[in-house]
Order: structure tokens, then sequence, then C-alpha cells
């Protein structure tokens, strides 16, 4: 008896702050954000208990219809660009000579560190109209009138690229790091050409890699307002800056919320299809 | 050594112990006495390290009490019982260098500044370690990191010295050298040692007293020749040494001898105290199984010679049974060997084989085949 | 020397350009924001010539210092916090067996995965709910949930390593167990523990989304302060103030990491 209570203390004296503290500031601040998708807003901002599927009947109207599809779009294009830039970077990496790659990686890693928004903020700097690259092109002669690069599509994914490369480029170079060298001799031994090593060896082997960096690539990009907020003109609307604008600008609470779980889903999807090839301790 | 006089400093009685509803310790009763060096033997999962960590407390046995040096040590934690551990894996202290590993226990102890320093010097000189006080274990080989923990544990002169297969990790040239090392420190110092192996020739080398188990049982406690020359189960024959061992029951009971009748033959034990009927096992040494073309008195047995191996010093002759047993003879390599296929006769000399009371249920098969092969030992192609 | 033939051909002219080309490119906004620190002209444009002023000026912005000090401090009191919840958390879910672990330590790695966006709308919601305006401590709150479950990860990994006989070993020689961890298991899990802090460190200096949420008039963070006026026009001593915060929190990361390699090559 007195040792099973002696247990307990010790289990809720260690776990317990832990479980009291995710359990108030995340699971039930989660649990009332979907509680909300079914109320109504009030006319001050607020919330109304009054029950609605409105918000999530409203989520199919043709105008976020298209906010979802470009949100989408823009996510898929800078996993698939950090996966074709990070992958020969991190192959790169992973098979840098020894005394190099700490401190390569360290490298990779240090910029990471840095707050996010003032290196987009730099990138802002570099891309205006009136900015650095416009007038080192201009000065050079190369171009008669400054480029609109700013305030475009493509730099809010060039800023999303940015953001994210380590997030993609960790994992695969863990994975490729990993990966046993004399695979690869004994595929070439076996009469496979070094892209057919690549293809049928290194690239199966490396799939965990390859899906834990898309996913951590993918799924922040959906959130990452400040970015298309820093890069982008007003032209296109994505999901993040969506709910931004839902909560802050809008006091729609009830529809912000709506929307967010429509972030939810798109996660939980993606974890189960990644929980298919990898460990959930892989992600961390 | 003057026994029975000498102070009993462990004793265990009636230990048991289960890890999820399996007992791996049963009803365990054993003794150890001041100053001697007792090895605990048997295979891996026989229950000997759970022993051992019942006597160090970090397991409490569920039944059953555990005396040290007379004081029952129920409920007291591993670090108010006077007894320190060597482990396996040396468990160093990977954060601290030699010294502070070794002085760990008399920091515990609030030993004074200037006792540490000589106490703990002169203990790594002992172990042969002087002047490697400022080493990492991180920087140490697997023998000096064993050295350490050896130093570590002795440093505070426990009551019992407890070594959990303290040299396992070692190789074989280095294992060697160390037990020697261990039984002179043990000499030497006069501590108790209560040493686990699953090595049968480790045990035999370094300890005063034997103590077998197997599965959870005290299969038999004895010093080396004892447990060597008149193993009291088939368990232990089998284990310490090789034995050949011939499964049989008592068919005749003579006044001074037994006729035992076995699968593949039989054969006259100048031994007492059998009924007939009775089922036996004969244990006998491969050194001391003979082998001859011509018949011996007394024996019936017949084999034929499969294979010769030779390991150095000695030869190993496969010999098989009518009923596809394996026996094993040595021979010294000198010796002519029979060629392969020789029909031979097996005896060995009175006294070279150990008979041991077996389960009865057996003997009815025994008898069946025995029947079955009666009558044709002395064709020569059987 | 096969082997090293064998690299040279793997590493050739193009692959060292590739990385070089990569670095330069996670760098440059970097060395943007550094060189432009240093410029007199008041544009971000072109470099007109060297000065330290804009590192004297930023100090008369009242409200850019204010943010730069609250960044830190948010920071400073998150780590502490999450450091102490979760190596607790760490060491019972490594000591203990009970009921529910197995659910608690798997909703360790909810904060982890589901988007910040999401989490940071939870917050700002629910404190409203409750009327708690947005200040400092809502703030610290936010980052402390979302670096802790870190903290608890990292440790553990440092502990699922841990030979369990050393602590054993310190009760054989007579430690009893607060000894047994102050003298033993504190010191071994320490490098898991400074990599958590620091991990905990660079995630809440790094944020913006939880923060533009959780933040509020008076608690403005350094990052937050500059998304406000980026459409306007950033005067260049955010350029220094950014400078001295990249410095900063690169110091302190090679400080830690050379400390957290010197503790590993000890162990």
């Amino acid at each position: 008896m007195i040792r099973s209570f002696k247990k307990h203390m010790g289990a809720w004296g260690t776990v317990g702050p832990t479980v009291i503290w995710l359990g108030i500031f995340l699971f039930l601040p989660l649990v009332y954000v979907i509680l909300i998708t079914f109320l109504t807003k009030n006319a001050y901002g607020g919330v109304d208990f009054s029950f609605t599927l409105e918000n999530y009947r409203n989520l199919f109207k043709s105008e976020y219809i298209k906010v979802f599809w470009d949100s989408i779009v823009l996510s898929l294009e800078t996993t698939v660009i950090c996966l074709l830039v990070g992958y020969p970077f991190a192959y790169i990496l992973a098979n840098a000579p020894r005394r190099w790659k700490n401190f390569l990686v360290l490298l990779l890693m240090l910029p990471f560190w840095t707050n996010s928004l003032i290196r987009t903020y730099g990138w802002n700097t570099l891309l205006r109209t009136e900015g650095i690259i416009n007038h080192f092109l201009l000065g050079v002669g190369v171009i008669k009138s400054p480029l609109e690069m700013l305030y475009t599509d493509q730099a809010v994914l060039l800023g999303m690229v940015y953001a994210l490369l380590p997030f993609t480029v960790l994992p695969l170079y863990t994975s490729i790091e990993k990966l046993d060298k004399s695979l690869l001799e004994a595929g070439s031994d076996l009469g496979a050409s070094r892209a057919h090593v690549f293809t049928r060896i290194v690239l199966p082997l490396t799939m965990p890699g390859i899906f834990a960096g898309s996913i951590q690539t993918f799924i922040p990009s959906l959130g990452f307002f400040f970015i298309s907020d820093m890069m982008g003109g007003a032209k296109t609307m994505y999901i993040g800056n969506l709910i931004k604008n839902q909560f802050l600008s809008a006091r729609n609470w009830p529809f912000g919320a709506a929307l967010s779980i429509v972030l939810i889903i798109i996660t939980l999807i993606l974890m189960r299809l990644y929980t298919k090839v990898g460990s959930l301790e892989d992600m961390a | 050594m003057a026994n029975g006089e000498e102070r009993v400093i462990v004793r265990l009685t009636n230990v048991d112990k289960s890890f999820d509803n399996e007992k791996v310790v049963k009803k365990l009763n054993l003794d150890v006495k001041e100053g001697e060096f007792l090895t605990m033997l048997g295979p891996s999962g026989c229950g000997k390290t759970t022993t051992l960590r019942m006597i160090a407390g970090f397991e409490q046995p569920d039944e059953g009490e555990i005396l040290l040096g007379g004081v029952n040590v129920e409920g007291k934690k591993p670090n108010e019982r006077d007894v320190n551990t060597v482990f396996q894996n040396y468990a160093l202290f990977p954060h601290m260098n030699v010294f502070d590993n070794v002085a760990f226990g008399l920091v515990e102890k609030k030993v004074k500044k200037e006792e540490i320093h000589t106490r703990v010097l002169e203990m790594l000189k002992l172990v042969k370690l002087d002047g490697m006080e400022k080493r990492m274990p991180s920087q140490m080989s697997g023998g000096q990191k064993q050295r350490v923990g050896i130093a570590r544990a002795l440093v505070n002169r426990p009551k019992v010295l407890l070594l959990d297969e303290p040299l396992g990790a070692l190789d074989l040239k280095l294992r060697k050298q160390m037990q020697g090392e261990l039984k002179h420190l043990q000499r030497r110092l006069g501590i108790t040692f209560l040493y686990v192996t699953h090595d049968q020739e480790e045990a035999l080398t370094m300890s005063d007293r034997i103590a077998i188990m197997n599965s959870g049982i005290l299969e038999q406690v004895g010093t080396p020749e004892e447990v060597y020359n008149q193993p009291q189960t088939k368990f232990v024959a089998d284990f310490i040494g090789e034995s050949n061992i011939l499964e049989g029951y008592v068919e005749h009971v003579y006044e001074d001898a037994i006729g035992v009748t076995m699968e593949s033959g039989k054969a006259r034990i100048p031994e007492t105290g059998y009924e007939s009927e009775e089922m036996v096992y004969l244990c006998v040494r491969p050194e001391n199984l003979k082998l001859d073309t011509k018949p011996h008195e007394g024996f019936s047995l017949r084999g034929r010679v499969r294979e010769h191996i030779f390991v150095g010093s000695i030869n190993k002759t496969m010999v098989e049974l009518p009923n596809g047993q394996m026996l094993k003879a040595e021979t010294p390599a000198e010796d002519e060997l029979m060629p392969v296929g020789t029909p031979v006769n097996i005896y060995w000399n009175p006294g070279k084989v150990v008979v041991m009371r077996t389960k009865e249920e057996m003997i009815y098969n025994i008898i069946e085949r025995s029947v079955q092969i009666e009558g044709m030992p002395n064709d020569p192609i059987f | 020397m096969i082997k090293k033939r064998r690299k040279a051909r793997e590493f050739g002219p193009g692959a060292v350009a590739y990385a070089c080309l990569i670095y330069l490119f996670l760098y440059l906004p970097i060395f943007v924001v550094i060189a432009f620190s240093f410029n007199s002209s008041k544009m971000n444009i072109v470099f007109e010539h060297f000065t330290v002023e804009w590192y004297f000026k930023m100090f008369d912005n009242r409200q850019l210092m204010q943010s730069f000090v609250n960044t830190i401090i948010v920071a400073g009191i998150s780590t502490v916090l999450s450091v102490i919840i979760g190596t607790l958390c760490a060491l019972g879910l490594y000591k203990f067996e009970f009921r529910l672990k197995n659910v608690i330590s798997s909703s360790l790695y909810i904060p982890i995965v589901i988007p910040e966006l999401v989490f940071a709308i939870a917050l700002l919601a629910f404190f409203s709910s409750l009327n708690i305006p947005m200040s400092m401590v809502t703030l610290v709150i936010a980052h402390v949930t979302f670096s802790m479950p870190f903290v608890v990860i990292t440790v553990r990994a440092r502990l699922a390593g841990f030979d369990h006989s050393i602590e054993e070993a310190a009760r054989d020689l007579g430690a009893n167990g607060f000894r047994t961890f102050w003298r033993v298991t504190l010191p071994m899990i320490s490098p898991g523990v400074i990599s958590g802090g620091m991990l905990a460190l660079t995630m809440s200096l790094d944020d913006v989304v939880v923060s533009f949420f959780t933040a509020g008039p008076e608690s403005t963070t350094l990052p937050l302060k500059i998304l406000g006026m980026v459409r306007k026009g950033v005067s260049p001593d955010v350029n220094a103030l950014s400078t001295l915060m990249i410095v900063g929190t690169i110091a302190i990361l090679l400080t830690s990491n050379f400390i957290q390699e010197r503790l590993e090559k000890k162990l």
C-alpha cells in the first residue's frame, strides 16, 4: 500500500505539472475552438451560444474553395521545390568528409536559429522595387525599369522555400546519413549503374526521410501567414491569412475556427499517411 | 580452513522471487561463509543474478528472508547495506574521473578528505591503476574500467563483495588474467566474494565453493572437486565439464553391486543402496570412458567409432550407440586411434561412474526398447 | 587511399558549387540585414558609408527597445519554465510505470504536429472567453506550451540511452534517492537538459505566429514590431537591433553547443 502510494506521488509529482499544463493550455483551448465552430458570431465580434452549421456551410463557398486551392497549390509547390533543392544538398552534406560534416550541419542550422521574420524582412529589403537587386541591375544596365519582384506570388513562394528549406533538409540528411554505404557498393557490384543505384536503392531507403521532410514542410507552410503578408500582394489570399483576418479584422471567430478545423483535418490525413511509413518520434 | 566453525555472513532462507508471475527463484536456501569465495553458477535465466540483486537490495524477495551478518535486511535500501556490487557493464559514472568514481562511496559516508585521498590511492595501487586517477572512464579499456569498478566497491570495505559476471564483457585473454588477479585480491583482503557467472571454467578455477543453479532451484553446493567428481543431479553432471549420460534401470541387485540395463547394453556397477527396477542415470566423464576391441567383464555395451576430433593435447573420439546416442571418449593425442567404423566395447574403471536416481515414468520406455535391441549386441554390424 | 579517391569523385566542383549556392541563399538576407545596420543612408538601398550610429540611435526608439526587452524576457522565462516542467516530466516517464503513460507520452506530440496557427487562435479564443487580456503572461504561457514537449522529448531521448545500473551503482555505494539524482542522474542528463533548453530558447525567439495572437499591445515582441513596420518602411535602427538579436542568438547557441560537446565528450 505504502509503496504504491509513494509511487503514485512520484509519478504525479513529476508528470503531473505537464499533464495539468497541457490540459489547460492546449486541450481546453482546442476543444473550445471545435465548440465555437458550431456557434454564431455576435455583433460585437464575440460568440453567441446558439447552435449552427452555418460556419461549415460557408466553407464550401466558391471564394473560400479558391483560397483552399491556392493554399494547397502554394504548399505543394513549396514542398516540391524544397525536396528538389534540398535532396542533393542533404546528400552532399551526408557524404561530406567527416571533419567537415558537423560544421556544415551547424552552418545549415545557424540561420534556422535566428528569427524567421527578420530573415524574411531581409528578403523584403532585397526584392523591393526600390530595393538592392533592382538598384544593382539598373546600375549595371541589364534592365531599363525596375522589376516587380516583391508582392508577387513568386515572392511568396521564395519566402516559403527559404523559411522551410532547413525543415526539409534535416530529416533528409538524417535518413541519407543512416544509409549503409555497403548497400550502394552491393548495388553497383550487382551491375546497377549509378543512376539505378540511386533510383533502386537510395531513393526507396530514404523514403521515410522524404516523407518526414515533406510533412514538416507542408504543414507549417499552410500557417505561415506572415510570409505572404511580407512578400505577397493582396492579389492572392491564403488560408493562413484568411484565418488571421477572421480572428483579428473580420472578428468572425466561429468561421475562423471552422477554417482552422480544415487545417487540422489536412494535418491528420498527412499524419495518418506518415505513420504508415515512419514513426512519430522522427518528427521531433 | 576450519570448516564448520566459520561464521555465516550471508544466509538466505526459503527465498522466493517472481517477475510477472514467473518464479525465477524458488525456495532458495544458501549460506555464505565469512571470507570465502563462493560462485553462483548456472545458465542465463537461472535466477543467479536475481539472487545477487536481492542480496544487494535492488530487488525484494517475495517470501523468505535474507540475513547479512546475522541481521535481517528486509526493507533495507541498497545504500543501507554493508555490501557492494561490481557490475557486469562496469556502471562507472561517466561524468567523473577515476578518483571521483572510487571516492563516491566514501564521500557519501562523509569520510574526511585526507582519508578519502589515502584510501582511494591505496586501492588504485592495489588494482594496479596508480597514476590513472585523473582519467575519465571513456578513456579506458574494458579491463581498466572493471578494475575501477572493483576498486570503487572494495574501497568501502564491504562485508561481502557481490560480483555480477564482472568479466563477462572482456575478451578471453584478459578474462583469464583478471580471474587470477581477482582470486589473488580476495585472498589478500580476506573479504567474502559472492561471484555470479555462467562460465563453468571461471567458477572451477576461482571458487572455494560453487553453488549451481538451474531454473530458480539450487541444484548443488560444494567445492569445485565435489561438484565435478560427485555431481548430485543430472543437470550438474551435464553442466560442469563434459559428461556422457546414459539412462537405464536397475535390473539386478547383487550383494556389492547393481546390474544396470540401458537402451544399448548392460553394465555392472559396484554400488549399493539401489532397488530393483529403479531408474538411474549413469554419468561418465569423457576421460574415463574407455574403448576396446575386446569385451570387458561386467560390460556388454557396444558401439561404433564414428569420428575423431583432434584438439591439441587430446583426441576426442565419438562413438555411436545402437540407439543413435553419441558418446565422447578422450584419449591422449599420442595414443593410437581405432579407425572410423570399428565396432568397439565400451567400459570404464570401477569408481569412475556416478549413479543418480531419476524419474520412474521412463522405465517402461527403456525396457521396451532394450528388449528389441537385446540379442544383437554381439552382432558386429547391428 | 581508395576511399579518399572515391570521396573526391563524389565531391566534384559541381557539388561544392551547389552547396555554396544553397548556403549563400540561406545567408543572403541575414547579410543584408547586418550590412545595412552599418549603412549611413536611411534607405535600405545603397550602401553609402560605414557607421555605427544606428547602434546608439536605437536606444532612443522607446517602443523598439521595449519590444526587444519583451522578446528577451519572454524567451528567458518560458525557457526556464519549460526546462523545469519538461525535465520533471521526462524523468517521471522514465522512472515510473502508471496508467495513461502511453496516452500522456503520445499527447506530447500533439503540440508538435498541429499547425502553429491553429494552436495560436485556440489560445486567443480560450483566453478571450475567460476575459483574460493578452499580456506578457499569456505570451509566456503560449511559449511554454509549444516548447515544453520538445524539452520532454530531448531529455527522454537522453534518458533512453541511460544505463540503469549506473543509478544502481550509486545506491549500492551508499547514496540515497536524492543524492543519486543530484550526483549521478542530473549530471548525466545535463547535455539533454541543455539542448532541450536551447531548443526552447530558439523556438521562443523565433516565434511569430503564436506570439502574433497571444501578445497584448504592451507586450509586442521584436519580430511582431518589425512585421508591423515592414509595409511602411523600416528604419535602419531596426537593422541594428535585428543584427544584435541574430548575433546574440548565434553566440548563445554556439556557446551552449560547445559546452554540450564538452559534456558529451566527458561522458
